[in-house]
């Protein structure tokens, strides 16, 4: 029997090393298979689902008020961004009107924890690629800003603050004016993890042309929030969608021009900055009013209230019963989480449960493309990458 | 003869003992150190100010268990860690601290510590291979290819310097500098070879091959009680090696900075030398990123090497064409 020529070839397989759940710097639970040759990344296969917890399946068994905690803990490190979402969604299928004062309020902690997400990301950047100190910079102003969340809600990290109707309650006396002594120091940090980056030429040499993507293919993968805006898309949707008081706010959206690393984290700086700018403005406009709807079908009513009267005793008790029963109807919430577009897309059934809610996490586009993005880069670079896109697993695995 | 014998041997315990309680104290150092940067306080817990975390740490290294992997070469896995430690100390035998205080005192002393700086990439290969784990081959294999790269334009500055002082004596080379330090007309190669010693003993922005975000430590990996503190401590004293090379070429040896100021013992300048090397080295861990690793390499062949080579041409021509040389 002759040997066919085919036979004797052999398939050449390659290097494969598997960048395992449990790594330093995998940003939560990551299994990656790179499939190297040598040293350049040929195929990078993300294996996900590790931080699976059920939560769309679980929301549909709990009320409305019950579902909520559920998106704290999805983007664990900004949190009342993905609440206020779902906050919004609810108010859009019940129609109800959330008071200025409230809004302001949302507004307020929207930009904490957008400064919050950003530390975060900047500094566990920073970790991976090497440079330790802004990564303990960071986590110090991050505790700063974790001190405010648990001034108003009791909880450092998952506040369950944001609900339906406005928040949950109002803020304390002397709130702003910590507030306020936070943003002035503020910017002087940022100047000082700026100067320790951003011209450093080991940086600039670690960052510059890694994971470049160009706009067309941003758009093509999903992408939404910074990522799109590192490669030239101007689309920031406080301001293209706007929703609560951000129309009356004025501040700049930065835009980059190159589509790789180095531009995201300019842009995370330079968001920062915004954000700053914004809790300003928001500290002088807010007035006196209402931190929750005073419809008491749709929030819990006050305390002083329900001491008194028996239709606010009644509503109580409906009120964490029962909860909201909303018609059958159906609404896709989106709003600029830190991440990028987080989306809520809520179908209700005429009961006090929802039907079905579909959560839409920036993270999962992000990671979709990070085969695409570290083509023939380094093992090195790969890490840069999964940094640059602020994955966080809670959302992408939910 | 055996009383000669016997004063050797104690200042050689002497010298190691204290040579291995300054390099306990220099990760104390360093934790401290990069904590204040940091804004947070480092060891304060276990003595007074955490003077005594690194008996701490030693003790628990020696209690905890040396796992031995079945899959890996018994012998030469425990024999890698003796070999880098051992050659560490070695090149501490012919450092001057004093006008008359080498342990050893070698007229080719400068070719000794090459020498010795050179078999030290051995244990590196012999701890990556011996653990037949993917990722230690792989650590002790970029981390060879750094030490060797590096090594190179090390050697062209030293011969630079000797070539000025005629001698491979380090005594004669301090001798040399007692009217002008070496670092004011060498200033340049005094920067390559601060870098290429952090590039030598694996240092940050060097420290690839130890990176947690990549490899998880490397070559080191399988290593877990008293081995991996020997690897620690022979890491740590290769540092203040580098840096007592680095005193001794371009800032003077134990000479005192301003002549006045020579009553006090040349052992006390040459440790104040070395505490601001030890601070340069914790700072540069402290604020750079990390290169990676074909930048690294680039950087040790394709700058480094031509700069350090140019230098020595230079420095030839000049003593050849003022005619200042003496043989």
């Amino acid at each position: 029997m002759k040997l066919k020529k085919k036979d004797l070839i052999r398939e050449l397989k390659n290097f494969t090393i598997n960048f395992g759940p449990q790594h330093p710097a995998a940003h939560g639970v990551l299994r990656l298979i790179l499939e190297l040759d040598g040293e350049v990344v040929k195929k990078a296969d993300a294996h996900i689902g590790l931080l699976h917890r059920g939560t769309e399946k679980l929301i549909e068994y709990k009320n409305y008020l019950q579902a909520l905690p559920y998106f704290d803990r999805l983007d664990y490190v900004s949190m009342m961004a993905q609440e206020h979402t779902y906050s919004l969604a609810i108010e859009k299928l019940a129609n109800i009107n959330v008071p200025r004062r409230a809004q302001i309020i949302r507004v307020i902690f929207l930009e904490i924890t957008r400064i919050l997400n950003h530390l975060l990301a900047v500094g566990c950047h920073s970790m991976d690629v090497g440079a330790m100190t802004p990564f303990l910079w960071a986590f110090e102003e991050r505790e700063k800003l974790l001190e405010f969340y648990e001034r108003v809600s009791g909880a450092r990290m998952h506040s369950a603050y944001i609900r339906p109707g406005g928040v949950s309650l109002d803020l304390p006396l002397g709130f702003l004016d910590d507030l306020y002594l936070f943003v002035k120091q503020f910017s002087v940090r940022l100047d000082e993890i700026d100067e320790m980056l951003t011209n450093n030429r080991i940086w600039k040499e670690r960052l510059v042309d890694i994971g470049v993507i160009s706009a067309k293919k941003a758009t093509e993968w999903g992408f939404s929030g910074v990522m799109l805006r590192g490669s030239g898309l101007s689309w920031d949707l406080r301001k293209h969608q706007p929703y609560e008081i951000y129309p009356e706010l004025d501040f700049a959206i930065p835009v980059g021009s190159n589509g790789d690393c180095y531009d995201r984290y300019l842009i995370r700086l330079e968001e920062m900055r915004q954000s700053l700018n914004i809790l300003s403005q928001a500290i002088n406009l807010i007035d006196e009013g209402l931190s929750k709807s005073n419809n008491y079908k749709i929030t819990s009513p006050l305390r002083k209230d329900f001491k008194l009267s028996m239709e606010a005793m009644i509503h109580h008790f409906k009120f964490f019963t029962e909860n909201l029963v909303i018609s059958t109807s159906e609404t896709y919430t989106f709003t600029e989480a830190p991440k990028g577009e987080f989306g809520v897309y809520l179908i209700s059934n005429d009961t006090n449960k929802p039907y079905r809610c579909k959560i839409k996490a920036p993270g999962f586009g992000h990671l979709q493309a990070l085969n695409e993005m570290s083509k023939n880069h380094l093992i090195a670079d790969v890490v840069t990458i999964i940094g640059t896109q602020d994955i966080v697993f809670g959302e992408v695995d939910r | 003869m055996i009383f000669f014998t016997v004063i050797t041997l104690c200042k050689i315990l002497i010298l190691i003992v204290l040579l291995l309680i300054a390099v306990a104290y220099f990760t104390l150092a360093e934790r401290k150190l990069l904590a204040v940067i940091q804004r947070r306080r480092g060891p304060n817990v276990v003595g007074v100010y955490g003077l005594l975390q690194p008996l701490s740490d030693g003790l628990k290294l020696l209690m905890k268990e040396i796992i031995l992997p079945s899959n890996s070469n018994q012998t030469l896995f425990l024999i890698a860690p003796m070999l880098t430690f051992v050659i560490s100390l070695l090149g501490w035998a012919v450092l001057p601290f004093d006008k008359y205080a080498t342990l050893a005192e070698l007229n080719l002393g400068i070719l000794y510590i090459l020498g010795i700086s050179s078999v030290g990439v051995y244990g590196i290969i012999i701890s990556g291979w011996a653990s037949n784990s993917k990722y230690a081959f792989l650590g002790a294999l970029r981390s060879t290819a750094q030490m060797v790269s590096y090594e190179v334009s090390l050697g062209f500055i030293i011969i630079v310097i000797v070539i000025c002082c005629e001698s491979f004596n380090i005594n004669q080379i301090i001798y040399f500098q007692k009217n002008i330090w070496f670092l004011i007309p060498f200033f340049p190669l005094f920067l390559i070879f601060f870098i290429s010693g952090l590039a030598e003993t694996n240092r940050h922005p060097f420290d690839l091959p130890e990176a947690e975000a990549e490899l998880v430590s490397g070559y080191n990996v399988e290593y877990s009680a008293m081995t991996f503190a020997l690897f620690s401590l022979g890491e740590y004293s290769n540092m203040l090696l580098m840096s007592s090379l680095n005193i001794i070429l371009f800032f003077g040896g134990w000479l005192s900075p301003l002549s006045f100021l020579s009553f006090l013992p040349g052992s006390f300048w040459f440790g104040i030398k070395i505490i601001l090397f030890v601070i340069l080295y914790v700072l540069m861990r402290a604020i750079l990123p990390r290169y990676r690793y074909d930048q690294l390499m680039y950087l040790g062949w394709k700058v480094f090497l031509p700069i350090s080579l140019g230098y020595l041409i230079l420095t030839f021509s000049l003593i050849y064409s003022f005619d200042a040389y003496n043989y």
